[in-house]
């Protein structure tokens, strides 16, 4: 489903993405997982198409198709998402109002008349109950004054509601507490099939025990130098980064 | 919703200023310049009585020696009062006679406008009196009304018809003396609207003028009075465009509401004069004065969506005289390319018990300046006197600015101010995550700025906020990235 082929990118001249190359298929869980500064978000937001990064040498191919031209609103219509680490606030604007706006626009994309809006609220009532939100929730501006786990919740929300091929998980886990945590892990693993994937950016092997991976894959230094099975999350768990390090720069 | 998705985008497509066209209606103009005879002249035109005619020298004597203003925090250059021409009319306009014998150019241009003056396809319970250029072409709804007692027509029939209560009112909110173009007008104006509720009756529909400045080379100066009598209820709209020129265009109107014993006015604006191209080159001064007045127990709502004009001067606020008395201002005011906008509110709290509330939302894209200014004045007789003011500003890019100029001077020690402000800038970061949910740029700014104009866009009547909505999103259009 999805390819990355040495990819390289930077900002302000500064290289941040020194040759990615990974491969996710449909049905796949993988786990990037690296210290602080290793490039985890940079990857996220350049496969989801963010401009202020600018790709020097290779590509990510979706389904076949290179993304290099796609704004990343017609990434988005394709199926990439992103929850994000930091989601923006929108003052004035309702969750509803924004899922309803965003899934429009998809639908209009692919040619689709605007969903009907008793179809509408079947949809949110049926992903806010699964992530357990409450329906006041729903009509707060968007991410204003929400907290941390509340933020993260909404992001599961609106994947749930847009119902992605690929999502993208950025350190989803942190500032949840523990029963958040288990929330938007069962929510992930609900909205998982054969047919999408899910890439699952952490610090810690703390979600990795709800969202079990196929792959983990370590990240340092804007190259991946490290790839195995989930046990690799509880070995980086055990010993740290600093090995990974060391090995990476023998 | 009147519009469609597609009619939307379509819409956004089109990037000039839409209501730029001019039609080719044969008019009435008369030549330039301002003096006395011009005054004389105009009265005349109008079959006014003698005493209007006065009331207009009275007040060009007064202009005279005034002079502009320089406080506001605008630049352009000084309109020269004599290459104006003072009064325009299209030729075979006639206010007496019915909608069938109204040139069909000026239909024409009404559809163009999107208002419908055919009684058949009249807009849902909205009264229309349409003012292009300098007279008032129809008003529709007259019969309706007037079975309630409400007289709703332009203000040179009212002059003729209902002298006594122009000449109770006119003149009492904002004084010939106010200001220089409060006098300008006084001297000059060729049309408005006049409206009077009755005691005790509320207005079952919502009282509509729309302002069309179609010559070249003229300045509009309406007048509008609106008057509720004691316990009556009124809502009242005011819609303005203009054709795009090259020169600038002046409009320097005058309005005065009085609200009398527990009477209710709500006044509301959505202003897309021609703003001018992006170069900055044209669009229309607008210089405005809008005051109200009180009394015991009333409430006067203004509401303000403000897209268009190159320069705008205006502060709509409220005397709040009667006790109990309840003062509103919500406005909206977007400022793109080389716009300058410096707008704002004034409540005067005079009697006991008084509240304000002032909502202020300014939007700002390109090389524009927004500046909000607001007075709140409590007097020394003001016991228990409230005011809540919110001032936001909202940037677009590095290039334009936002200012905000509040003024309190309190003279009771009982009166409760409150003022907050905020300045917020569309981050690329809110639109990238909106892009990421499949949104465009362009409809993630729309999404952003009606956000933030919410609490003011909720104020306004249902059909006009669907339009107003419109408004701010073709007037940013191309603002971001």
């Amino acid at each position: 489903m999805l390819k990355i082929n040495d990819l390289h990118a930077s900002v302000e001249d500064k290289e941040i993405l020194k040759g990615i190359n990974l491969e996710v298929n449909a049905g796949e869980v993988h786990a990037i997982m690296g210290p602080n500064g290793s490039g985890k978000s940079t990857l996220a937001s350049v496969i989801a198409g963010k401009e202020e990064f600018e790709v020097t040498k290779g590509n990510v191919v979706l389904d076949g198709e290179d993304l290099e031209d796609d704004a990343p609103e017609d990434r988005a219509h394709k199926g990439v998402f992103l929850s994000f680490q930091y989601p923006v606030e929108i003052p004035g604007v309702s969750v509803t109002n924004f899922m309803k706006t965003a899934i429009n626009e998809s639908r209009k994309a692919k040619g689709l008349e605007d969903m009907p809006a008793n179809q509408m609220l079947k949809l949110i009532r049926e992903k806010a109950e699964m992530l357990e939100i409450d329906r006041k929730f729903l009509s707060r501006s968007l991410n204003e004054g929400f907290s941390g786990g509340e933020k993260k919740r909404n992001e599961i929300f609106q994947m749930a509601m847009l119902e992605p091929k690929l999502a993208i998980l950025d350190e989803t886990d942190s500032g949840l507490d523990i029963d958040a945590l288990r929330i938007v892990a069962n929510g992930v693993n609900k909205l998982k099939s054969k047919d999408n994937a899910v890439i699952v950016i952490t610090h810690y092997q703390r979600l990795l025990e709800y969202i079990v991976p196929d792959f983990v894959h370590v990240l340092h230094n804007g190259k991946i130098v490290k790839s195995g099975g989930k046990e690799l999350a509880l070995e980086l768990e055990a010993k740290g980064y600093d090995w990974i390090k060391q090995e990476a720069t023998v | 919703m009147a519009y469609t998705e597609e009619e939307l985008k379509k819409e956004l497509e089109t990037k000039e200023y839409e209501y730029g066209f001019y039609t080719d209606i044969e008019s009435d103009t008369f030549p330039k310049g301002l003096n006395e005879d011009i005054v004389r002249a105009i009265s005349k035109k109008k079959n006014e009585p003698e005493w209007m005619t006065e009331w207009r020298l009275e007040a060009f004597r007064i202009w005279e020696k005034m002079e502009e203003p320089e406080w506001a925090n605008v630049n352009y250059e000084k309109p020269d009062f004599q290459s104006i021409s003072y009064y325009s009319a299209p030729k075979k306009a006639d206010p007496n006679k019915s909608l069938d014998d109204v040139d069909p150019e000026l239909l024409e241009m009404y559809r163009k406008l999107g208002i419908s003056v055919d009684e058949q396809k009249k807009l849902q319970n909205v009264a229309v009196d349409i003012v292009v250029d300098s007279v008032s072409v129809a008003t529709t709804f007259k019969k309706t009304l007037a079975e309630k007692g409400i007289i709703f027509m332009p203000i040179s029939e009212a002059i003729q018809e209902h002298p006594e209560l122009v000449k109770k009112y006119m003149g009492t909110v904002v004084p010939k003396t106010d200001n220089f173009y409060a006098a300008l007008n006084s001297a000059v104006f060729t049309d408005g609207s006049f409206c009077y509720i009755p005691k005790g009756v509320k207005c079952p529909m919502e009282l509509s003028t729309y302002f069309r400045i179609n010559e070249g080379g003229t300045g509009q100066f309406e007048r509008t009075l609106v008057i509720a009598d004691e316990s009556s209820y009124v809502s009242y709209l005011e819609g303005c465009t203009a054709p795009s020129r090259d020169e600038n265009q002046l409009h320097a109107a005058v309005v005065e509401l009085i609200a009398l014993d527990d009477a209710e006015i709500k006044y509301s604006t959505v202003q897309n004069w021609y703003p001018g191209n992006a170069e900055g080159k044209g669009g229309v001064y607008n210089f405005v004065t809008k005051r109200g007045i009180c009394e015991n127990n009333s409430k006067i709502s203004w509401t303000q969506v403000e897209t268009g004009s190159a320069v705008t001067w205006k502060y709509p606020s409220c005397i709040l005289k009667g006790n109990n008395s309840v003062g509103e201002f919500y406005s909206i005011a977007v400022t793109n390319n080389f716009q300058q906008a410096d707008t704002g509110t004034k409540m005067v709290h005079l009697g006991k018990n008084t509240k304000s509330t002032i909502i202020s939302k300014g939007i700002s894209a390109g090389k524009s300046q927004n500046s909000y200014r607001g007075l709140v004045h409590i007097g020394s007789r003001a016991e228990n006197a409230r005011n809540f003011s919110q001032c936001d500003s909202l940037l677009m890019g590095n290039e334009c600015g936002a200012h905000t100029f509040p003024y309190i001077e309190a003279k009771n020690k009982t009166a409760q101010i409150e003022h907050e402000a905020t300045t917020s800038k569309i981050g690329e970061d809110q639109i990238f995550y909106c892009n990421q949910r499949g949104i465009d740029t362009e409809k993630a700014i729309a999404l952003i700025v009606n956000g933030f104009s919410k609490e003011v866009l909720n104020k306004l009547p249902m059909e006009f906020a669907v339009e107003a909505q419109k408004l701010l999103e073709i007037s940013l259009e191309g603002s971001v990235g």
